[in-house]
């Protein structure tokens, strides 16, 4: 059995997939380099996987793009974000991870890429072998990388996130909101209804459609927690989770909660966080 | 562009296991296909043009196609399926074929995944069919001439593509801010042309076998207090967990 | 929060708009240790009351749903949570104008004064974004207003925990109510169980599936109510206020549209029926917006959206405004379109407070609570008494289809008469095919089929000159056949179905206390006396009207009208004593009525039992052998001739039927149906009609029914009506005919009921307990040759003679009052009866 596995450089989610990839058999790991062209890379990929009767990469962006392109350039199926796999049966998630899919994967070689935070991982140990893509070819490439204005803390990567959903009520609500989030140098994060309400930007969603958070301590302010936004919190250590709701179904994912009105709790919160650091 | 339930708080299965059950829930466009849509409304409203929607999905999936259609798309097609679900592959075989007959578009707008089965494939798969290029995962399109720019996230930074048109694209949600249907387009909407027809469904690739509600993470939150008075208890457990 | 109780003096279940209100009022009214408990959150627990749109519309036909309003409104006014706006019914055609005409009779029978009938360009200024061209016409109250009905409820229930009455308790399920030998005991809920003694079901749609925890049925199903909310509208970005600009309602294609904010909400019930099992709610956790908020339904709002556009084209048809919000809400419909209040005929201590929209809420809280307290309510609460229904209108096939029915009847017009449709032919007498071959014109009464009329007799129409009516509202659930019937029978006689009429006895050695506490007149009468008596409530009201035969020492057979029947049961029931029992034979026995100058002799001709005056006075029963038999004939009569009732088993009916229409043919016997037995013939006799005059809200000295003595004995409302003989009374229930019919247009006008009586200027009546004096009946007296209404008058206008007038269609027609109090106007010597 060998198994070709995608890795990217300093990619947490690359080792995870190598990890997987090890319970299959034999590894050959292989990355690319230079500018990003997905259809490129992968007929790289495709050429080198000859013999191989797996191919895996990570569940990212990138390794599941990748792989799709390796699927449709061998017509071959591919399953995205599996958790387990035995044989030709695998266990993938849907839904953001609200719901598990078993499927028989009928194609060969396999091609899968392996769910975000299902495996641990692991480090590279034996080399990664540098791919090199064909220089004529001429499919879409990254021709600019635009650096953004630094705006706050990034959502994905803040330590705390203090969020807000349907229960903020309106657009000004968010200040209370953002008060919290200043005192604990948190990112301001919110739920779906409230960018399609236009009430926050759709850079501040944490869901399933928006970003994936991996802080510390999520603060969940007026969020029912429909399993589009859990898709997105649940990278969080901890969820914090403050509604009037004793029944949302919010609390069934957080570790922590306070029944009550936000437009309350929140303020008294950070007045006294103020108060303890005096 | 793809109907999906709009689940609430709790996903329960039918009894087949082979989908949700969605005897309470509503139905919506799949948020990634829903500024699809948008998307290619604007870029004609823009540019002139025609926007054609499609879907592959049971018969009520003309509720979504109307929904498109009533914020501005001007006609549809609806690959009738009887409900059961198409894997990926023969999903986009269906579309191809569908689209082969309707050339030529300029571009071609997908959903980076759906919402449901979330197989991140359908879109690039299409462009593999059709000999066209394909970009995913955008957050900004702009016409260029014949061309088209693209852009994407990339951890703070934003990636930049310019490929010829026709392209295959699939956007992310946060493209733009979909509209809601005024009360005139629902009205135009119901007149406007939808081309239905059967298209068979191949075997399954990848052969959905059941689907499973993942175990609860167990968590039993444990409630700080009620109303204001849990601020402090709140703060201390922020301060036992290092971040205030 | 406070530990969970082991105990309470009540359990409300509920935290909607009606629980929290009916906690609240019973913390005021005294009691303590109350309970109040829903399964979803505050303020908003998921039911009817969150997604509700908020508005209340004071005027309706019904005076119990108006005075119920107008207490709700007073309410929510005094707890800072109601915003008056305005409000405008808009209609679109002749018809509908008509409607909004009759709509201003009933807000000045009710005594609501600031509405008036508004032209287009009246419409246009008060809504500058209403197409005035789409319409003909408005019926404007000014004091419509939207209310804050979460609020209210949260306001109420935090009175009554502050108080130290109530604990709440949200996210509480209840899983069970234990019932012991018909009594509540115990509420048992997630949180643990509470004893006591009394639960209320303010559960909304989901109160039949709470009350069948203790074996009770509340009688409602869910159905929905579509809802679409756009925005932002230009023209309300500036508003002041939520809401600028007066409701409109759209009502001939059922709809509404309010200002919400910077949004524009349009509401419908034009679209089919669609139903919802109390079961297959779903919980907050699988539903996708909230339990009572389903997926909207888009094709059935279509035709909806076109109707809308029509009448606000400025903002639905402004491309940048927006659907943003649509649902398919929940509310609850009943077999007759009214609230399910009191306690449940099955379950002793289980209360039902359901099917009550968010207009009527506080009131109904107050009322039911006053109820629970004092045995009555202060508005008389007798239409929404859910002990009401009989057996077979509680079956899930009447509540859907009834509710199916009434549903576009929400803002439809309903003519007073108007039958239902659906699930007919339910119950039926056992002569039901005899009468069918009559050609009878069926009515329906408490899921009874009875005769209104039979077109067999439509020749004689013309054999008696009746004429008929010119105005297709005033003839429509009517017939010129009616009339001819009853001058037939005051001429030669007829015969009646009343099978319909709740028959049951009250048998045991403690059953002559039960009747003497229940019935005011005196009822230790000899065996075979049939005693006519008010029922009181404790405060000297009408509690019912009926009559009783003492069939011997330890039996009294009541029978009473149908449609009241089941509540008049459950107040014998109430009063029952251990030695004492109810045996219900309505469903066993059917009547036949008999009466006319020939009556005697048709009767005389199939019995040879002596049925002579002396032999049988008025105002006794026997039992006869008819052609082998046994019946039982009570000597009595609504409808002022001789004659009789007679009672047989059912298997009897249609050889009792038979032999009573074929003895009658030589003396010219007709059929005639309750048109005649419930309308003309009561009207000529000014027999007072429960319901019609006779409810709480007035007293046995002002319908001028007290007897000539009160009894020794105890009896419900004694102490208050010994207080309403002593006193002057403030109205007098009188006879008044029609002088002129003939309308501004020429065309003769017959008002038909609850329209305001006025003077000859139009000033209208109002009595000193500030009662204002309406139609209590209307009909034909056809041997008078006169049109008669019946109206309570303030004792300066209760003079015979004195000339006012009935507004009927916003015009005045002038009446003469015929006669003060109950002597009849006609045969006024009762010489007929007692002949």
């Amino acid at each position: 059995m060998s198994t070709l596995v995608f890795v990217e450089p300093d990619d947490d989610l690359s080792l995870q997939a190598l990890a997987f990839a090890r319970t299959l058999g034999d590894v050959r790991a292989v990355s690319l380099d230079g500018a990003y062209a997905p259809a490129a890379w992968a007929a790289a990929i495709v050429s080198a996987a000859q013999g191989a009767d797996t191919i895996v990469a990570a569940g990212s962006d990138r390794g599941n793009e990748l792989l799709a392109h390796v699927a449709a350039r061998l017509d071959q199926p591919f399953a995205a974000n599996v958790t387990r796999i035995d044989g030709d049966v695998v266990t993938r998630i849907r839904w953001g991870g609200s719901l598990l899919e078993e499927a028989r994967l009928h194609g060969s070689p396999r091609i899968l890429t392996v769910a975000p935070h299902t495996h641990a991982a692991e480090a590279a140990g034996a080399p990664i072998e540098l791919l090199v893509p064909d220089a004529s070819d001429a499919s879409p490439r990254v021709l600019e990388r635009v650096e953004e204005q630094a705006g706050g803390v990034s959502l994905r990567d803040a330590k705390v996130v203090v969020s807000g959903g349907r229960g903020v009520g309106s657009a000004e609500g968010f200040a209370i909101i953002e008060e919290l989030a200043g005192l604990l140098g948190a990112a301001v994060g919110c739920s779906r209804v409230v960018t399609s309400a236009g009430w926050r930007p759709h850079a501040d969603q944490v869901g399933q459609t928006g970003t994936k958070i991996s802080a510390d301590l999520y603060v969940a302010c007026g969020i029912s927690g429909a399993t589009q936004h859990i898709a997105g919190a649940k990278g969080a250590k901890k969820i914090l989770a403050i509604n009037s709701d004793r029944e949302a179904p919010i609390f069934a994912s957080a570790d922590y909660g306070v029944i009550g009105d936000l437009h309350e709790i929140v303020p008294a919160i950070s007045a006294e966080l103020r108060k303890v650091r005096g | 562009m793809k109907r999906v339930p709009l689940t609430g708080g709790k996903m329960v299965l039918t009894a087949d296991e082979q989908a949700i059950e969605t005897r309470h829930l509503g139905f919506t466009i799949s948020p990634h296909e829903e500024c699809a849509v948008e998307e290619a409304v604007r870029l004609v409203e823009a540019n002139g043009g025609e926007t054609v929607v499609l879907t592959l999905g049971p018969a009520a999936a003309e509720e979504q196609l109307r929904d498109s259609m009533a914020i501005g798309a001007d006609r549809a097609v609806l690959l009738k399926t009887d409900g059961v679900e198409w894997d990926a592959q023969a999903t986009a075989g269906a579309i191809v074929d569908a689209i082969r007959a309707e050339e030529p578009f300029d571009l071609i707008l997908f959903g980076n995944e759906s919402a449901d089965a979330s197989n991140y494939q359908v879109g690039i798969r299409v462009a593999y069919a059709l000999g066209l290029p394909v970009v995913t995962g955008l957050k900004k399109i702009s016409l260029e001439g014949a061309q088209v720019r693209c852009e994407c996230d990339a951890g703070g930074a934003r990636d930049v593509y310019v490929v010829p048109m026709p392209a295959v694209l699939t956007v992310l949600e946060g493209l733009n801010l979909p509209r809601y249907p005024s009360v005139p387009g629902r009205l135009r909407a119901k007149s406007k042309p939808l081309a239905v027809s059967e298209p068979a469904r191949p075997p399954s690739q990848l052969e959905k076998l059941r689907l499973v509600v993942p175990a609860g993470q167990g968590k039993q939150a444990e409630i700080l207090g009620e109303g204001p008075s849990a601020a402090p208890r709140v703060v201390e457990v922020m301060q036992s967990l290092g971040v205030a | 929060m406070s530990d969970f109780p082991a105990s309470a003096r009540a359990v409300v279940i509920g935290g909607g708009i009606v629980g929290n209100s009916l906690a609240g009022h019973l913390a005021e009214l005294g009691w303590r240790d109350l309970v109040l408990l829903d399964k979803g959150p505050f303020p908003n627990p998921g039911g009817s009351t969150g997604h509700a749109s908020n508005f209340i519309f004071p005027v309706d036909h019904s005076k119990e749903m108006t005075q119920l309003t107008l207490d709700s409104m007073l309410q929510y006014r005094a707890a800072g949570t109601l915003h008056e706006c305005g409000g405008i019914e808009v209609a679109r055609t002749e018809e509908r104008m008509e409607e909004l005409r009759r709509r201003m009779a009933s807000a000045k029978s009710w005594g609501i004064e600031d509405v008036r009938l508004v032209t287009p360009a009246e419409v246009k200024e008060l809504v500058p974004f209403l197409e005035e061209s789409v319409i003909v016409g408005g019926f404007y109250t000014k004091s419509v207003a939207v209310v804050d009905s979460l609020r209210f409820g949260t306001l109420m229930r935090e009175q009554a925990q502050a108080s130290g009455a109530l604990q709440a308790f949200a996210n509480t399920e209840v899983l069970g109510i234990d019932v012991e030998d018909g009594r509540v005991v115990r509420v048992r809920t997630d949180r643990g169980d509470v004893e006591t003694g009394t639960a209320v079901v303010a559960c909304g749609v989901w109160s039949p599936r709470i009350a069948r925890m203790a074996g009770a049925s509340i009688p409602l199903t869910p159905a929905v109510h579509q809802m679409i909310d756009v925005g932002p509208v230009p023209r309300f970005l500036s508003s002041k206020t939520a809401v600028d600009f007066p409701i409109v309602r759209d009502m001939d294609t059922n709809m509404y549209e309010r200002q919400d904010g910077q949004g524009l909400e349009v509401g419908s019930y034009a679209h089919r029926p669609i139903l919802h099992e109390p079961d297959e709610i779903p919980s907050i956790a699988e539903a996708s917006l909230s339990p009572t908020e389903l997926p909207f339904t888009q094709e059935d709002f279509e035709l909806q959206l076109e109707h809308a556009l029509q009448l606000v084209p400025e903002v639905l048809g402004d491309e940048s405004v927006g659907i943003k919000y649509a649902i398919n809400g929940l509310l609850s419909l009943t077999p007759d379109g009214l609230p399910l209040l009191g306690e449940t005929p099955e379950v002793k201590g289980l209360w039902s407070a359901a099917a009550v929209w968010v207009k009527e809420g506080p009131g109904v809280g107050r009322a039911v609570a006053e109820w629970m307290t004092r045995g009555e309510s202060e508005i008389d609460l007798q239409s929404s008494d859910i002990a009401r229904f009989y057996d077979e209108q509680k079956t899930p096939a009447n509540i859907k289809a009834r509710a199916s029915e009434g549903f576009n009847k929400t803002y439809g017009i309903v003519h007073p008469a108007e039958q239902w449709a659906s699930n007919r032919g339910v119950r039926v007498a056992p002569f039901h095919e005899q009468e069918q071959k009559l050609g009878a014109v069926f009515y329906e009464a408490a899921a009874w089929e009875r005769p209104h009329w039979y077109e067999s007799n439509a020749k004689l129409v013309e054999e008696y000159g009746v004429q008929p009516r010119e105005h297709e509202w005033d003839a429509r659930w009517w017939s010129p056949i009616i009339n001819a019937e009853h001058l037939a029978m005051r001429d030669r006689a007829a015969m009646f179905d009343l099978t319909a009429f709740s028959i049951f006895d009250v048998v045991g050695p403690g059953a002559l206390d039960v009747v003497q506490q229940v019935s005011a007149r005196q009822m230790n009468v000899p065996s075979g006396r049939v005693i006519y008596t008010p029922v009181l409530t404790p405060s000297g009201g009408f509690k019912s009207d009926l009559t009783i035969m003492r069939m011997d020492d330890e039996t009294f057979r009541v029978v009473t009208g149908g449609a009241h029947g089941m509540v008049d049961k459950k107040w014998f029931a109430d009063h029952l004593n251990d030695a004492a029992r109810i045996d219900d034979l309505t469903s066993s026995w059917c009547t036949v009525g008999l009466w006319g100058p020939r009556a005697r002799d048709i009767l005389a001709s199939i019995t040879s039992d002596n049925v002579s005056n002396e032999g049988f006075p008025f105002s006794t029963w026997k039992n006869l052998d008819v052609e082998g038999m046994g019946v039982l004939a009570s000597r009595i009569s609504y409808v002022g001739d001789l004659g009789w009732e007679l009672y047989v088993p059912m298997g009897d009916g249609a050889r009792l039927w038979d032999a009573v229409a074929e003895a009658g043919q030589s003396h010219g016997i007709v059929p005639a149906g309750i048109g005649v037995y419930g309308t003309t013939g009561r009207l000529e006799k000014a027999y007072r009609a429960f319901g019609a005059e006779l409810d709480a809200d007035y007293t046995v000295v002002e319908a001028d029914m007290a007897w000539w003595k009160v009894k020794d004995e105890d009896f419900v409302g004694k102490a208050a009506h010994v207080g309403h003989r002593a006193a002057e009374p403030v109205a007098m229930l009188c006879t008044l005919t029609i002088d002129d019919h003939v309308s501004r247009s020429g065309v003769k006008r017959y008002p038909l009921g609850r329209e305001p009586i006025v003077t000859p200027a139009g000033k209208p009546l109002t009595d000193a307990h500030g009662r204002r004096s309406y139609v209590t009946s209307a009909g034909a007296g056809p041997s008078l040759g006169k049109h008669i209404l019946m109206s309570y008058l303030p004792p300066e206008h209760a003079v015979e003679g004195t000339k006012l007038a009935v507004e009927y269609m916003c015009e005045r027609y002038p009446v003469t009052v015929a006669v003060v109090g109950s002597k009849p106007p006609f045969d006024p010597d009762n010489e007929r009866i007692r002949s």
